[in-house]
């Protein structure tokens, strides 16, 4: 009951943010940033609840939402993961340490484990070049980080 | 503050502001007399995306903090400026006006910052950039060899101007090239001086930016658009990025100059979901610049009126092509689309359109102020100015690099870059991204610009600059930009959705230690195909890292398919790993195998199982005695 509430609140808060858009016309990509930035992913129900207010075909949203990279379909965990796989990191060995993540949490990159805690995913430069190689987890930034770091940051996540 | 009516007004503010800033542009007897004493100091804390991530938030905090204890207040500021470029030394604080640059500080340095050189004048010995090729530290940013070789245009205010404070930007020359375009030339003499300059578009193209402009303008419209692309997508460059988050203001007015040229009233900029801190600096701008009457409705009183809009990518490196950046602003699948119709005809809503990049904008006020011959004056025949190029990879200063077009890869990697890490032998640098190839040692000597790296193989594009040593393999850095090309191919057109698959495929195949000679002839008849026949620039330049890499590294190709060696040793499939006779017994190898492949009792030589083993390397980490191979 409280999660429904929850999810008509976010309901709410996406259609305020459309109708208080000056134009419907091109805003598609600006709605689905909102609407992920609400609901944390982009599952069915909130394609198609877009797709019937700013009146485009729940196709055309679907085709946008999997186009771009930064959509998800899927929920995430609590802690993402993010190993940058710019060029930078990779010739510094990046590829080690997503190996090793996948081997310590289980999981392939894209995936999230069972518990929903932790989902590991790659990304493409961060601009922080200077720390390569780059491992984000949420907001915070690892520089210089090697896969014998793996196991000692992961434990800072145990909560 | 006020509205700034006329271009007379904003004049006399710029020279005030310009008073407030100069000591951080100090004159060689201010630095002296500045020095052993306590006076008025201001104090730059690097705001970049790098150096943020390495606490520079934390840093400018403490120090705020700890000069509020130490009843310095009245004469001490500390601010955020823009990227100082000097990434690898990140986090810098550079103190005026006694011009010392420190490097690598940490919130537990603001104390004695404060205490030793606030307070005395004295600077923190230990802070110094220390030169590893002169032995001993250097004070000065002009003194680091570094930044000796430089010249900053496009990056001329990061690291010297608060870029949340559009006063300071005003103060440094900014608006004024709007207001002398808008009182003294017609559009026409605007689009002359660009098509003389010689600037050439910065984010990959190449075409020369007043070319683009005139064609923006031939075509009679209701409405015009000016497009600054902000999406960023070579992984490994981020110039556009450290211009946004340092220089924001000087984008902002080279698109409202670009926008008289052609006769456009709004601007949208194009920008990475992924540049938060940019995004944000971007707004703050914006709204610093409606505020004066810099942008907005009849701009420093005259009958132009231009504004932009903000709008996010979400992460598609085919969205840097412009066709499929205006799809994307437009609320659509980033697919590119035939050209003609160019976006100077029918671009953004089917309007006239001009699409240019972030660092190509910011060269343009100060083109403006300083003349076309000025500019001209700089670089080679073909490609005139400064070019800035994000420095990477195997080498001992990572950073943000400006250097007038024509200089060698060698100035570049060695003595700007201080060369190669670790003493290891430099194989290759990789230029211009995915769509660039992979220079070898021989064209160290190089000057680049444009021309010469297309001509051996590579391109500019956006400037990532990646150096690669003897332990990288090439066949794997190939495999490594196809995977790129495939995972951000739009899938329009058949050559680079499919073709460039086939690539990664057959790559993978030799990287797994399965490829023939047959695979080679295949790969580079095929890399040709996809190159002629591909839709849009994406396409046209995805084979180009394995065309190159086969072109100059062809042995190393050879020893993939041939004897099913990876010479680097990077390809795992390829690799063996042994354990020889100096083996002492001592057991640490076997304790660190994840897999539990290694046997052997205490004191006898162990046994490595090759079937099970997962070729990660962590027996050779953990052996003391150096007893184990990798071949």
């Amino acid at each position: 009951m409280c999660s429904n509430q929850q999810n008509d609140q976010y309901f709410n808060e996406l259609e305020e943010f459309i109708n208080a858009l000056p134009e419907k016309e091109g805003s598609l990509i600006a709605v689905l940033h909102k609407a992920q930035e609400i609901f944390g992913y982009l599952p069915q129900d909130v394609q198609k609840f877009v797709a019937k207010k700013i009146n485009v075909p729940v196709s055309e949203v679907n085709g946008v939402v999997t186009f771009y990279s930064y959509f998800r379909e899927e929920p995430t965990g609590k802690y993402v993961i993010n190993v940058c796989m710019g060029t930078a990191c990779f010739v510094k060995g990046s590829g080690n340490v997503m190996e090793e993540f996948e081997r310590k949490l289980g999981i392939k990159v894209g995936q999230t484990t069972e518990d929903m805690k932790f989902t590991l995913q790659s990304l493409r430069c961060v601009g922080a070049c200077g720390l390569a190689p780059v491992v984000t987890i949420n907001d915070k930034v690892y520089g210089h980080f090697t896969k014998e770091m793996v196991n000692k940051i992961l434990d800072n996540y145990k909560e | 503050m006020n509205r700034i009516n006329s271009f007379e007004e904003l004049q006399g503010l710029a020279q005030d502001f310009s008073k407030k800033i100069q000591i951080l542009s100090p004159s060689l007897e201010e630095e002296i007399a500045s020095e052993n004493k306590r006076c008025k100091r201001y104090v730059s804390v690097c705001g970049g995306t790098g150096c943020q991530s390495a606490e520079g938030e934390i840093i400018v905090e403490k120090l705020r903090n700890e000069v509020e204890k130490a009843g310095l207040s009245d004469e001490i500021t500390v601010a955020i400026t823009g990227c100082f470029g000097f990434c690898e030394k990140g986090p810098i604080v550079k103190i005026q006006p006694d011009n010392t640059f420190y490097v690598q500080v940490t919130p537990e340095d603001a104390e004695e910052i404060v205490t030793e050189h606030l307070l005395q004048g004295k600077s923190v010995a230990r802070l110094l950039y220390e030169e590893p090729t002169v032995k001993g530290k250097v004070k000065r940013q002009d003194e680091m060899s570094f930044y000796k070789k430089q010249m900053r245009i496009a990056l001329r205010n990061c690291g010297l101007i608060d870029p949340e404070d559009i006063t300071q930007s005003i103060g440094a020359n900014g608006y004024l090239a709007l207001g002398k375009v808008l009182s003294s030339f017609s559009p026409d003499a605007v689009i002359k001086l660009m098509i003389d300059s010689g600037l050439r578009g910065r984010g990959g193209g190449g075409f020369s930016t007043g070319k683009k402009w005139s064609f923006a303008k031939m075509y009679e419209a209701d409405q015009k658009y000016i497009i600054c692309n902000a999406d960023e997508g070579d992984p490994g460059a981020f110039m556009d990025r450290s211009i946004l988050e340092g220089d924001p203001n000087s984008v902002l007015e080279a698109m409202a100059i670009a926008g008289y040229a052609i006769g456009a009233t709004k601007g949208v900029i194009y920008i990475r979901a992924e540049y938060p801190l940019a995004v944000n600096r971007l707004y703050i701008a914006l709204r610093q610049a409606r505020e004066l009457g810099l942008l907005g409705k009849n701009i420093l009183g005259t009958d132009f009126s231009f504004d932009i809009d903000i709008k996010y990518g979400a992460g598609a490196f085919v969205c840097g092509e412009e066709t499929a950046l205006i799809h994307s602003i437009e609320g659509k699948r980033g697919e590119p689309t035939n050209k003609p119709p160019f976006p100077a005809e029918s671009g953004l809503w089917n309007k006239p359109t001009c699409v240019n990049n972030v660092e190509t904008l910011a060269n343009i006020p100060a083109i403006i102020l300083n003349g076309a011959e000025w500019y001209s004056a700089i670089g080679t025949p073909g490609s005139k100015g400064t070019k800035v190029f994000a420095l990477a990879g195997k080498i001992n200063n990572v950073g943000l690099v400006e250097v007038p077009m024509g200089t060698t890869l060698r100035e570049i990697i060695y003595d700007i870059g201080g060369g190669i890490k670790n003493d290891r032998k430099f194989k290759a640098v990789q230029t211009g991204g995915p769509s660039g190839g992979c220079i070898p040692a021989e064209n160290l000597d190089l000057p680049i610009d444009y021309e010469s790296l297309m001509a051996i193989g590579s391109m500019m594009g956006s400037g990532g600059m990646i150096v690669l040593d003897e332990d990288n393999c090439m066949v794997d850095i190939a495999k490594f930009y196809l995977e790129f090309t495939v995972e951000e191919s739009c899938g329009k057109c058949t050559p680079c959705r499919i073709g460039n698959k086939r690539l990664l495929e057959i790559l993978t195949k030799i990287t797994n230690g399965e490829g023939t000679e047959e695979d080679l002839k295949t790969l580079k008849e095929l890399g040709q195909t996809i190159k002629d026949t591909s839709l849009c620039g994406l396409g046209q330049t995805a084979p180009n890292p394995v065309l190159s890499t086969m072109k100059y590294f062809w042995d190393e190709y050879i020893a993939h398919v041939k004897d099913h060696t990876c010479p680097a040793g990077v390809c795992k499939n390829l690799l063996r790993y042994e354990i020889t006779d100096k083996c002492i017994g001592c057991t640490k190898c076997a304790r660190n195998c994840p897999v539990s492949c290694i046997s052997g009792k205490v004191k006898e030589i162990h046994v490595i199982e090759q079937d099970k083993c997962i070729k990660c390397g962590a027996c050779l980490t953990a052996c003391p005695v150096n007893a184990i191979t990798k071949g």
